[in-house]
């Protein structure tokens, strides 16, 4: 079972988010997430300052072999994007869950976060999806 | 949906940490940990791949040479002498291309390897064709399915392999230059591959298949799964059958025109007189390199806006490891210029067109864009 911190909340589609002490959302792909997708050489990011509906795709993780999206886990305003990813793509595969942050959110409304699974339900989740 | 088949070497794939996926109806590691890696390994040192799923295919009898003169579009009396190598397509009579192949001169006769995808397909038309023969007494086409197959393949892969191989072979496979081959017994070795870099395919019984393997491990050859694979000859610019080329396309629309022998003009192949039709009216497509020079990641099946001269598709696309760039084939109409436009998820992304290969021998012979 690959590592699922427990001070994070997850997805179905294996992004996690982060709740930051100033209110806004760190947001990546879980360590399962990436090694499914292999190394990764490219990542598209959205654009500082745009609007993302919760389930919607907002950014595209691109291993050698494939393409993936991204889909938001909360609706909010982009606050701050990954900037290194753009050269160091594969900060995503080392490091999932500190310097492979994709990117930040001021979240629409505080209630959609409790609407992600904890640690134990996104391992069960990953367990039965095999 | 069939149990996939497995090769000699399945288990110890497994064992080795492989991530293993259906391919071609056989049970096959796509990779062994990371594909960027194994890339590498290639290009700088060497890699062995398990390419057991390919069809070998012996050819014998008085009436093979005239036989595989009808079937093949390459013409095999270029093969002058025994233990020489010739890359062809196998048409059908639009000469759309059935398969690609290399076919070796024998002692006795020819072997054929062709892909594993295509393996029923082309089997069936081997034996129809050889059924139409004038002699088709005289011609045997028989499936070798008691051998492997590994390509050794990097600039390291010649001195690594050679002491691992049996003593008889030792000496004139360290002789062997491009598209030559050497066998002793059921062993047969021969300078080809899949990857633009020098090496070996080595055709062996199945029998010796995990020993030899493992000693190979030994002398420090890393295993390579089916991800690198393909980037790795997409970088080679050597064209995936069913990818790049299928029934639909023939050899003067897939960049292969180099492999088709019009000349003699009495060799009366399948497919001939459709190429020449072809030829005459003009080509009206073609495959091209194309190197991306916005951001993104080219895939197969987008489409290439040449201005003026139409549209055309990637027919396959990756990062290229050895580049740091992105590459794709794609097939171009006739007067594309050197600059296109590709559609990536909506987007229109600049691209050069330029003649593969990308790499060579692990090193980048097109411009790599800033």
């Amino acid at each position: 079972m690959s590592n699922v911190p427990s001070d994070l909340k997850y997805a179905k589609s294996h992004e996690w988010v982060r709740q930051e002490s100033d209110g806004s959302l760190t947001v990546g792909i879980s360590e399962h997430a990436q090694e499914l997708l292999g190394d990764l050489v490219f990542v598209e990011t959205p654009e500082a300052g745009a609007t993302l509906e919760a389930g919607s795709a907002c950014a595209v993780v691109e291993s050698v072999k494939a393409a993936s999206d991204v889909y938001a886990p909360v609706s909010g305003e982009v606050t701050a994007v990954n900037e290194q990813l753009g050269d160091s793509p594969e900060l995503v595969n080392s490091d999932p869950y500190g310097e492979g942050w994709l990117f930040r959110v001021k979240p629409a409304d505080s209630g959609e976060l409790s609407g992600l699974m904890d640690a134990e339900a996104y391992k069960a989740h990953l367990e039965a999806e095999g | 949906m069939t149990t996939p088949r497995q090769t000699t070497l399945h288990d110890t794939h497994v064992a080795a940490g492989a991530r293993m996926v259906d391919f071609a109806g056989w049970s096959m590691p796509i990779h062994y940990g990371s594909q960027l890696e194994e890339h590498h390994a290639v290009r700088r040192d060497a890699g062995m791949f398990d390419v057991s799923h390919m069809t070998v295919v012996d050819v014998a009898g008085p009436g093979a040479r005239a036989y595989l003169r009808r079937l093949l579009a390459n013409d095999v009396d270029k093969l002058r002498d025994p233990g020489r190598a010739l890359y062809s397509c196998m048409l059908n009579a639009d000469g759309g291309i059935l398969d690609d192949l290399i076919v070796y001169r024998r002692g006795d006769g020819y072997r054929v390897v062709v892909n594993a995808a295509t393996r029923d397909k082309d089997l069936a038309w081997m034996q129809e064709v050889a059924a139409a023969q004038p002699d088709h007494e005289a011609v045997s086409v028989a499936e070798r399915e008691d051998l492997d197959m590994i390509a050794v393949q990097g600039p390291e892969a010649r001195q690594r392999l050679l002491p691992l191989l049996p003593e008889a072979l030792r000496g004139p496979a360290a002789e062997l230059t491009p598209f030559h081959a050497v066998e002793s017994g059921d062993w047969f070795v021969a300078c080809t591959g899949y990857t633009g870099e020098d090496g070996f395919e080595v055709i062996l019984p199945a029998g010796d298949t995990r020993a030899f393997w493992s000693a190979l491990t030994g002398a420090g050859v890393r295993p390579v799964g089916l991800g690198a694979r393909d980037t790795l000859r997409l970088e080679a610019g050597m064209n995936l059958y069913g990818t790049d080329m299928d029934e639909t396309t023939t050899p003067l629309e897939s960049g292969l025109g180099w492999t088709v022998a019009l000349e003699p003009a009495d060799r009366d192949f399948i497919g001939r007189a459709a190429l020449e039709r072809q030829k005459a009216e003009g080509v009206t497509r073609r495959l091209a390199g194309l190197v991306l020079e916005g951001r993104g990641v080219l895939r197969g099946h987008m489409k290439v806006l040449a201005g003026e001269a139409g549209e055309g598709e990637t027919t396959s696309g990756s990062f290229s490891p050895t580049l740091g760039a992105s590459i794709a084939l794609a097939r171009l109409p006739a007067g594309a210029g050197d600059r296109v436009q590709v559609e990536i998820r909506g987007k229109t992304v600049p691209a050069r067109v330029v003649r593969p290969p990308f790499a060579r021998n692990g090193q980048p012979v097109v411009d790599i864009p800033a």
